[in-house]
């Protein structure tokens, strides 16, 4: 049952993620993540991360996403267009984004929990709790750093709008 | 799963009674008699209606995404009716043996999976709103987007205020937790200004007037869903009761003492179990029942908002006060230990 669950999450989740990356409408773009949102969250549950699970659906589907749609609208984007961008751009975009998931699979990889039956993961990782606790002691000034940054950025982009509106 | 279908059915009646009393409390605030046809009191309005929505011409407009002109509606009413699974309907009782709480899951995370959920129902508007290729259905949907995002923020940090007070995430436990002074220990009392703003947040959830700006007809022809027709016109509206039920079922567990109520301890003692069980989920039904009403009370009373006053409202007055209400909070829980 449970690897019936997760391989057809997995299943989802890939196919989704790939359909948003190659479909030529940014809308149907949107609502394939969307997708894979939710088979991540679904994924999430499966680990007994109900936290983990609920808070990824707020941040990502309800807000972002809503966001990402809401200028899609806006612009009226939804129409098919092709990105024309040099060689030399295209070349070091796809570079990046290869070194990017290389060190995201090796790090994964050297993780304990790897390629383990998620029936023997701990229970608890992904309560509120737990996770209040671990953020809150071990990792507590990476945490307050990441809210100053956010924070920094978010006062950041009000500023810049600010100075806009005055030059006009 | 009992409980889920009878929660089903519970909601979709609630709701279908909704639209027929909220005619019934429009004529009665306009001194007017309502519908009064169908049945004694017009009490069959809704099955007439419903049967009207299904037998209507149904129009798919050639110029529309059709795929998501028949999804939108179907999310807006999967999302409205997700929300339910939940609410603790009463105190758990025992069958046969085996204990059985009236509530379909008491996640750790109740709180959080509400909000959610409803963060999720500006999807099937959206959706349907662009789908329709018309620009009021576009600019219904527009508003719509901008509006619930600006007020969840404002309805998560009143929200907050209420987990730090209780320490837990769970709404059994919430519930719960506000049964003390003989059933009166009710969240409203300790946290009346963070009542003031969940209140006006789940009214700009829902789309109820004053904040029903996605689908006002003076400015907008019919907002979101101008281009639909049929049953897809009944099931947005429709998710719009169904919101309305959850909301004031969620308004009464986080703030009213849920199926909490006066000298219930007392009469726990007095009655069995079953008795017992019954009558807080009539307290319950009760108190939403209010709520349901308070929500068209105020729909007849108070025009609509202009769109700069609502985003005003939501930005700078709710939230700050909002994070007033967190901080005041937090302060009080640390002088208290």
């Amino acid at each position: 049952m449970t690897e019936i669950l997760f391989y057809s999450l997995s299943i989802i989740a890939i196919a989704t993620s790939l359909l948003m990356i190659f479909h030529k409408n940014a809308m149907y773009s949107v609502l394939f993540l969307l997708a894979c949102f939710f088979s991540i969250a679904g994924l999430f549950v499966m680990l007994n991360a109900q936290f983990l699970a609920v808070v990824h659906i707020i941040v990502y589907a309800g807000a972002i996403m809503v966001l990402f749609l809401y200028v899609i609208m806006f612009l009226n984007m939804s129409t098919p267009i092709t990105i024309r961008k040099s060689k030399l751009v295209m070349f070091a975009a796809v570079l990046t984004g290869l070194m990017m998931a290389f060190l995201l699979v090796v790090s994964v990889w050297q993780t304990q929990a790897f390629g383990q039956h998620p029936e023997i993961v701990d229970q608890n990782i992904g309560l509120a709790k737990t996770l209040g606790k671990v953020l809150f002691n071990e990792y507590l000034i990476p945490f307050e750093l990441t809210s100053i940054l956010f924070i920094s950025s978010m006062v950041g982009v009000v500023i810049f709008n600010k100075k806009e509106v005055e030059d006009e | 799963m009992v409980l889920v279908l009878v929660l089903f059915l519970v909601s979709i009646t609630i709701a279908a009674y909704s639209t027929f009393s909220e005619r019934k409390v429009a004529a009665f605030i306009q001194d007017r008699l309502g519908p009064n046809r169908a049945g004694p009191f017009g009490l069959l309005q809704p099955l007439a209606d419903g049967v009207k929505m299904i037998m209507k011409e149904e129009i798919i407009p050639t110029t529309s995404n059709t795929i998501l002109f028949v999804g939108g509606p179907a999310i807006t009413m999967i999302t409205a009716l997700m929300t339910s699974a939940v609410i603790p309907w009463g105190p758990s009782i025992t069958i046969a043996g085996q204990k059985v709480a009236l509530q379909v899951a008491d996640i750790n995370v109740g709180v959080l999976y509400v909000m959610g959920v409803v963060s999720l129902g500006v999807y099937g508007i959206m959706i349907g709103g662009w789908a329709s290729n018309n620009k009021f259905a576009l600019l219904g949907a527009v508003r719509a987007s901008t509006q619930m995002i600006s007020y969840e923020l404002a309805m998560g940090m009143s929200v907050i205020a209420i987990i730090m007070t209780t320490g837990s995430l769970s709404i059994g436990n919430i519930v719960h937790h506000q049964n003390g002074w003989h059933g009166m220990e009710w969240n409203i009392i300790a946290q009346p200004l963070g009542f003031l703003i969940f209140l006006i947040c789940a009214f700009a959830e829902c789309n109820r007037t004053p904040f029903d700006l996605p689908e006002s007809e003076t400015e907008l022809v019919g907002g979101y869903h101008t281009e639909y027709s049929s049953m897809k016109l009944g099931f947005y509206l429709f998710a719009e009761y169904v919101n309305m039920f959850i909301s004031s079922a969620m308004i009464t567990c986080l703030y009213f003492g849920g199926y909490n109520f006066p000298l219930m301890d007392w009469v726990q003692s007095n009655t069995n179990e079953i008795w017992f069980a019954l009558i807080c989920v009539g307290v319950f039904l009760a108190k939403i029942i209010f709520f349901i009403f308070f929500f068209m009370w105020i729909r007849w009373t108070i025009p609509r908002f202009r769109f700069d006053q609502l985003m005003n409202l939501g930005w700078k007055v709710l939230l700050p006060l909002s994070i007033l209400n967190m901080l005041l909070t937090g302060a009080f829980i640390i002088f208290n230990q």
